[in-house]
């Protein structure tokens, strides 16, 4: 498995062995945001970096996940429509979100590293 | 950091110490959930006893032979006929007819009532009642003299009464005088979650000491306003300054129920509280818009300010409180909508991010109420 990779927004992304990549929200989103109780999906479709591609709704509030690169979204993960829990009980596994196709395969590996990542937690903690 | 400086309850350090997310709330430092989470404390206070802390509601105590007398020409209820030992439900009204806030008021004998308000209106409800009642009675405010707990669920009623057993006969919004713990209590059978209940009016002083103890029994958890607003949403019930307001009157609220047969237009004491002819009005001509039960036809929550549209688009209403509801397993809304489309099962639509969401007309309460009634 490759290693992760984090926006600031508290996604993650997992490049996979076929070049697409997984994404869903980190530990400390998911405990943010409280329980989850329904997760709107993105479309099969293209969308920008940055545009809002899924909605993650908790028992407090409606939060956007956006994209983290342009690119084109292959695949949802359909057990979240029945089982929202998943986003809190296992977010770097079966709570992933969506898997897409970036236009430029190489625009993962500069986003945030599990170092940079914690460090930019601990600093939101400190703040 | 804010630099409003919030006001903390008694069982702050409690709360902090229990791990609980605090948020501020009507100008206090609140417990929003403990580390259960607020599904889990939510399903808890339905299947168990949940405690909360609703110290930041404002006590007030009304005293002398003309108390009742006088708070009636503030509330379109029947104080003067409520019994030693009962507690009701009220609003203060202005002469609009709109509701100033939503309140508990108990008789405790001896010409003395306690009013319960709600925690952002307090200082306003106190000037209120100091503006209209001054020389009548003694107004006397019990801000940071008593704090106020709520025991919640079914098995509330077998863990207070191991403290005194007295309080297993009392039913729904019968009041008492008790002692638990040694402490001066006043305890009612009511609450704001659905479920049978008490709430426990304690001197400030001892309030850590007895949550401490009621924590100690195993049915029950901390539970924090997170869970108290997805249980009394649940329940159909108003929370002030969203679903009810000082421009909407009981009647748009839904609230007739709640206005005393003797102080209505056709009673022994009709009117005599501010707004009367306008709510009468109402009451006899109709209303132009309603507070109604809304269930969403999907998953997605519908929210507070959501717009509500019928089926050709047109806006006809606008969502309350909204959110999900953990005992109903969906969500669930409240809305005021245009009179002509507030019939039971009537379908409409709320916009949720640009995309309608279907709604149907329901009935409230979401959740059968539990209350204990003997």
């Amino acid at each position: 498995m490759s290693e992760l990779r984090f926006t600031e927004d508290h996604e993650w992304l997992r490049s996979e062995a076929d070049g697409s990549v997984t994404v869903g929200i980190t530990a400390f989103a998911q405990n943010a945001l409280g329980d989850v109780v329904y997760v709107q999906l993105p479309e099969l479709q293209h969308y920008e970096q940055g545009a809002e591609a899924s909605t993650v709704e908790s028992v407090k509030a409606a939060s956007g996940v956006y994209m983290p690169l342009t690119g084109e979204v292959l695949e949802v993960n359909q057990q979240l429509a029945e089982n929202p829990e998943l986003v809190n009980e296992d977010p770097l596994g079966a709570g992933w979100f969506f898997r897409f196709q970036p236009a430029d395969a190489d625009a993962v590996a500069k986003l945030l590293d599990q170092d940079a990542y914690d460090r930019l937690i601990k600093a939101n903690a400190d703040a | 950091m804010s630099e409003v400086q919030l006001h903390k309850t008694p069982l702050h350090a409690l709360h902090l110490e229990l791990g609980a997310r605090m948020v501020p709330f009507a100008g206090y430092d609140m417990p929003v959930q403990y580390p259960l989470g607020v599904l889990k404390e939510h399903q808890h206070t339905r299947a168990q006893a949940g405690l909360f802390d609703v110290s930041h509601m404002g006590q007030i105590r009304l005293s002398g032979s003309a108390a009742a007398q006088a708070l009636e020409t503030l509330v379109p209820v029947d104080i003067i006929d409520l019994p030693v030992g009962m507690q009701r439900y009220a609003m203060f009204t202005n002469d609009a007819g709109g509701i100033l806030d939503d309140l508990m008021v108990a008789n405790l004998g001896n010409d003395e009532l306690l009013l319960v308000v709600n925690a952002a209106c307090k200082e306003q409800d106190l000037a209120h009642l100091r503006q209209h009642l001054e020389g009548q009675c003694e107004i006397q405010p019990l801000f940071t003299e008593r704090a106020l707990l709520a025991l919640q669920g079914p098995a509330a009623v077998t863990v207070l009464a191991r403290l005194t057993p007295e309080v297993a006969s009392m039913t729904f919004m019968q009041f008492r005088a008790v002692k638990l713990l040694g402490l001066d209590c006043y305890v009612s059978r009511s609450g704001y979650t659905g479920e049978d209940g008490y709430e426990i009016s304690v001197p400030a002083e001892g309030a850590e000491l007895l949550a401490r103890r009621l924590l100690q029994e195993p049915e029950v958890q901390a539970i924090g306003l997170g869970a108290r607003d997805s249980l009394r949403l649940e329940a159909g019930l108003c929370l002030y300054g969203h679903d009810m307001d000082s421009t909407t009157t009981p009647i748009e609220a839904s609230l007739l129920w709640a206005i005393s047969k003797v102080r209505r237009a056709d009673g022994e004491r009709a009117g005599g509280f501010p707004g009367a002819e306008q709510i009468f009005a109402q009451q006899h001509q109709g209303v132009a818009r309603k507070r109604v039960g809304l269930l969403p036809q999907e998953r997605t929550p519908v929210r507070e300010g959501a717009e509500i549209v019928d089926a050709s688009g047109k806006v006809v209403g606008k969502v309350c409180s909204g959110g999900f509801g953990p005992t109903l397993g969906a969500p669930l809304a409240m809305g005021y909508v245009d009179l002509a489309h507030t019939a039971l099962d009537t379908p409409l639509n709320a916009v949720v991010r640009g995309k309608n969401v279907p709604l149907k007309v329901s009935k409230m309460p979401f959740v059968a109420p539990r209350y204990y009634r003997g």
